[in-house]
């Protein structure tokens, strides 16, 4: 037995382009907050006091909260894009937990497109709030000689964000599938629940570190 | 043995002692975070829900060392590059 870890089965070919499955759960996902997300805006706009609405409000809240701990000011810009990220790697744990659809965020190269994702904000935050001279400057301090570190921590904590989001969606699937090869149905349930609770906190992880390295790169001005 | 045999036995050797060796220092480092922050709660319960919320990104962070390890293992047993085949 091979387990399909690290391959991505094709599900049809769409001319040259190949559409996996990888691909095919990430736009289902998308789509469904796309819709949910406009269904709720809808809501807060037509019965400002129903129970969609308050859904909304409370979502949107704890997305507040977090960017405003985690960058230390409130930033809506930030919150849109850690917001997305949230909501999107959180559906994927969900959507993951329905038999025969793979989590879009188990994949090596989904879960490097978030994290690449996180590496292109980081400058582009860092330049807007500082300007492209006091942005680069700031690799430079407080010592030139440290410049290799800064390089080497900006590309290792974006292999970081893709491998801890791919390696903790992926095992909890593998280690079901084993027990579900060794035990039998039914058994597996305990660490089918445990996996939820894992992609959940994993959606929140990553958006904490989202919001705080791109809250650091904006940042970098008002120390010095 | 065959050069293929060898390799595949030095696969599964090392790849069993990665997993070892990772998961011992994810549990040493887990361990300490969660005596930490007991030791938290018990002198602030007031302060529950900030500390459990940080208890609990601590966590996953030195879990991803053990995770890293994992894909480390994974990669080995059946993505080796050097086992083609």
């Amino acid at each position: 037995m091979k387990p399909e870890i690290f391959a991505d089965t094709v599900l049809v070919w769409l001319g040259p382009v190949p559409l996996t499955r990888t691909v095919a759960s990430s736009v289902v996902v998308s789509a469904l907050l796309v819709l949910l997300g406009a269904s709720l805006a809808r809501a807060v706009r037509r019965h400002p006091e129903g129970r969609a609405a308050a859904a909304g409000r409370l979502a949107f809240g704890f997305i507040h909260d977090l960017v405003e701990q985690a960058a230390g000011r409130p930033w809506p810009a930030l919150e849109v894009f850690a917001g997305t990220l949230f909501l999107f790697i959180a559906t994927a744990a969900v959507v993951g937990q329905l038999p025969g659809v793979p989590a879009p965020t188990a994949n090596l190269p989904a879960s490097a497109a978030l994290a690449a994702l996180v590496f292109g904000a980081v400058p582009l935050a860092g330049i807007r709030a500082r300007g492209v001279g006091g942005y680069l400057a700031h690799y430079l301090k407080p010592n030139p000689i440290l410049f290799p570190l800064h390089v080497i921590s900006e590309l290792s904590r974006t292999l970081a964000l893709a491998l801890r989001l791919f390696g903790n969606m992926m095992s909890g699937h593998l280690v079901v599938a084993l027990i579900v090869a060794l035990v039998g149905f039914f058994v597996p349930v305990p660490l089918m629940a445990l996996d939820l609770l894992i992609g959940l906190l994993q959606a929140y992880i990553f958006t904490i570190l989202t919001a705080v390295y791109v809250g650091a790169a904006a940042r970098v001005g008002e120390q010095s | 043995m065959s050069e293929h045999t060898l390799l595949a036995l030095a696969s599964i050797i090392i790849a069993g002692l990665t997993m070892a060796l990772g998961a011992l220092g994810a549990a040493l480092g887990e361990s300490r975070i969660g005596a930490a922050s007991m030791d938290a709660l018990a002198r602030q319960p007031d302060e529950a829900s900030s500390i459990t919320r940080n208890q609990f990104v601590a966590l996953a962070m030195v879990e991803s060392t053990a995770i890293f390890c994992l894909v480390i293992a994974l990669v080995l047993l059946f993505a080796n590059p050097f086992m083609e085949g």
